[in-house]
């Protein structure tokens, strides 16, 4: 049985893959902002095979309440062994431009948090000489675009983060595993029209379970966004300024 | 806006979807709104062209689970093979299950869903012993049979009008594994099927009949009569293997006449229409469609009616209607894939609006070929009227106000059930005012 702190535990994506856990019978912390979801997701994965689920309630722009969270989990679950970080919001593009405030919060929301989160879970991962680290980054990291910059860019950064931690704990036989998935059909992009690209969350979880079983440092999800965004970033800065993607 | 279609494929509407994934949300300040599960009616009973379709399979959560008791309470756009594959491993199973394990539990109460156990154990309505229904005003309903029992039984059947079902709580049975023993035989014709189902009743909790509906003369109404029962078995036979998926559509479907026939006669001949002992698994047994995903696709982007229809009361009054309905397919020469026949039971259905009750059912599967299948279509609901039959709603796309309002004669009393905010492609046909 395995000890995993969740982060962003209502988010769909986070959903599916808590329930993979759950089924092994696993021990889970779930954090988020809505208590009343996450309530009904533990007792959901209570019945669905998990050691252990419990809510815990928490709004993870408040950087200060991080450590007791850390704190709280080691307790109720006796340890960690693992810590999938999820949580995020996709920016409306258009208002963050608009608006230097909305961008920082969205910043905040969506970069600042994560580092923050993975500071202290590196130091006690480092302490503790194991753990798998997962954060949920995405294929907008890759390039910026001008639909979606403000959310790319502070992919970006964790992207970026998470792949400096892994150099600094891979002495320490702690695994860092990035995910970047592509469109997946969540409440978070319910305004979007889908076409073939379109993956569901359960297909995504999947690919993190296995990651993070694994070790796997970096891994897009479904797997063909590999060579996709290969392409995307291989084209010279001055063809992709003319571009409208 | 997207372009929703139903599983017959037909007809296409521009709607706008909104994914619910929240039981605790309030409902949009929207109208008009309809709940729409996994997509399984065949027709337009789970379209709302032109409105908003609130998706539901992002509530599938379970709410609780007594082993003891066997009753369970969960979110309701958990798909009933979600739900067998929670609760089987302890010993439960649904209580009735549709040909299609890939529809969700408030589609299930929606459309008062039967299966092949109908005699026995009446349809899905009769095991649903507490919902949530979520109302545009802001309330909720919580309903049984005794508290808001109106709402309870307008709900059952109700064609997810009167409401949001939130959640539910269902009563299982309990089963001793997933497999299913039972035999198979061949029959030549409607009186060798009638004798069949009265003798199987009493000792098969589950009873169909694949009928032949091609052959003409002697050969009308020949089939294959399959029962079964849960059992324990010792040495089982292999696993299901996974379903295979119809990747794309055929721009011109593989069923035609021809097809058709060379597949009844072949299903008719193939040797395991005569068994006298065999094991199946749930899943072939029960969901024999389920192994091929999409299989709608096969009928090409035109797509195809289905029809199902029931003709009330004993054998003796059911048996020349459904004689001339299978006489009137035959001369038509459309051909029906598959027809299914089954004989229901005395089980009183709880919905007002419930289709299932005293009698036989025949489900007909035909190409879409526009006018010519429509006219006859119309020939057969003519029958079934003026035999005091009915049509079932959750299959169909393009009965007459009339003739729902034969069928349905209580139609007129789900009017105050039905929620301001709530309506469907298919009640706006089917409740037009008729001359």
């Amino acid at each position: 049985m395995k000890r995993l702190l969740i982060i962003g535990a209502t988010s769909a994506i986070a959903e599916a893959t808590a329930r993979l856990f759950a089924a092994r019978g696993d021990a889970i912390l779930l954090v988020g902002r809505d208590a009343e979801r996450l309530n009904a997701i533990a007792e959901d994965l209570k019945l669905r095979g998990a050691g252990l689920a419990v809510p815990y309630p928490l709004d993870l722009r408040e950087l200060q309440l991080h450590s007791p969270m850390l704190e709280a989990a080691v307790a109720r679950l006796g340890g960690i062994d693992m810590v999938l970080i999820a949580h995020g919001t996709l920016s409306d593009q258009l208002a963050c431009q608009a608006s230097p405030a909305l961008m920082v919060q969205e910043f905040t929301t969506n970069a600042i948090s994560t580092m923050a989160l993975c500071t202290l879970v590196a130091e006690r991962f480092q302490a503790q000489r194991r753990g798998v680290l997962c954060v949920i980054a995405s294929v907008a990291a890759d390039r910026g675009r001008r639909s979606n910059y403000v959310y790319g860019a502070a992919k970006a950064a964790v992207v970026a983060f998470a792949s400096g931690l892994r150099q600094r704990l891979y002495p320490y036989g702690v695994s860092v595993v990035t995910i970047k998935p592509g469109f997946v059909d969540t409440p978070m992009t319910r305004a979007h029209r889908k076409n073939g690209l379109w993956a569901t969350p359960a297909t995504v979880a999947g690919d993190i379970v296995r990651a993070m079983d694994r070790g796997t440092p970096v891994v897009y999800t479904p797997w063909f966004w590999r060579p996709i965004m290969a392409i995307i970033r291989g084209i010279p800065e001055t063809i992709f300024r003319r571009l409208k993607l | 806006m997207a372009v929703v279609e139903p599983w017959g494929r037909w007809p296409r509407y521009e709607q706008h979807v909104i994914a619910l994934n929240s039981r605790f949300e309030a409902l949009p300040e929207l109208s008009p709104m309809l709940p729409f599960g996994n997509g399984r009616s065949y027709g337009d009973v789970c379209l709302n062209g032109g409105g908003i379709l609130l998706a539901t399979r992002g509530l599938d959560r379970f709410i609780d689970f007594d082993q003891s008791s066997g009753i369970l309470e969960c979110e309701a756009g958990v798909l009933i093979s979600e739900l067998i594959q929670f609760a089987l491993p302890y010993g439960w199973f649904p209580a009735v299950t549709p040909g299609t394990a890939l529809v969700t539990i408030g589609g299930a109460i929606a459309n008062d869903v039967h299966g092949k156990n109908h005699h026995c154990v009446g349809s899905f309505g009769n095991h649903v012993l507490e919902f949530e229904l979520q109302r545009s005003d802001g309330t909720v309903l919580h309903c049984t049979r005794d508290t808001n029992p109106a709402w309870y039984h307008a709900t059952i059947g109700g064609l997810g009008l009167t409401g949001l079902i939130r959640t539910a709580r269902l009563q299982l049975r309990r089963v001793p594994g997933p497999w299913i023993s039972g035999d198979s035989q061949r029959f030549s014709n409607l009186q060798a099927f009638f004798e069949l189902s009265a003798s199987s009743d009493q000792q098969f909790e589950y009873t169909v009949a694949w009928l032949d509906c091609v052959g003409r003369g002697p050969r009308l109404g020949r089939g294959v009569f399959t029962r079964g029962n849960h059992a324990k078995v010792n040495a089982p036979t292999p696993l299901p293997r996974p379903p295979r998926t119809v990747r794309f559509t055929p721009p011109l479907s593989p069923v035609n006449r021809l097809s058709v026939r060379i597949f009844n006669e072949c299903y008719f001949r193939r040797r395991s229409a005569q068994l006298p002992h065999a094991t199946w698994h749930y899943r072939p047994f029960l969901f024999p469609l389920d192994g091929v995903l999409q299989w709608n696709r096969l009928y090409g982007p035109r797509g195809l009616f289905q029809y199902q229809c029931l003709l009330p009361g004993t054998v003796a009054e059911a048996a020349e209607p459904l004689r001339e309905v299978l006489r009137r397919v035959s001369a038509s020469g459309l051909g029906s894939s598959l027809a299914v026949l089954k004989s229901f039971g005395a089980v009183p259905s709880l919905g007002l609006l419930s289709f299932p009750r005293l009698g036989v059912t025949l489900a007909l599967d035909f190409p879409n070929r526009g006018e010519t299948t429509l006219r006859v279509l119309e020939d057969l609901d003519a029958i079934i009227g003026s035999a005091g039959g009915a049509v079932y709603p959750a299959k169909d796309a393009r009965m007459s106000a009339r003739s729902f309002q034969r069928y349905f004669p209580r139609w007129a009393e789900l009017q105050e059930f039905i929620d301001p905010k709530f309506s469907s492609s298919f009640w706006r046909r089917v409740s037009a005012t008729t001359a």
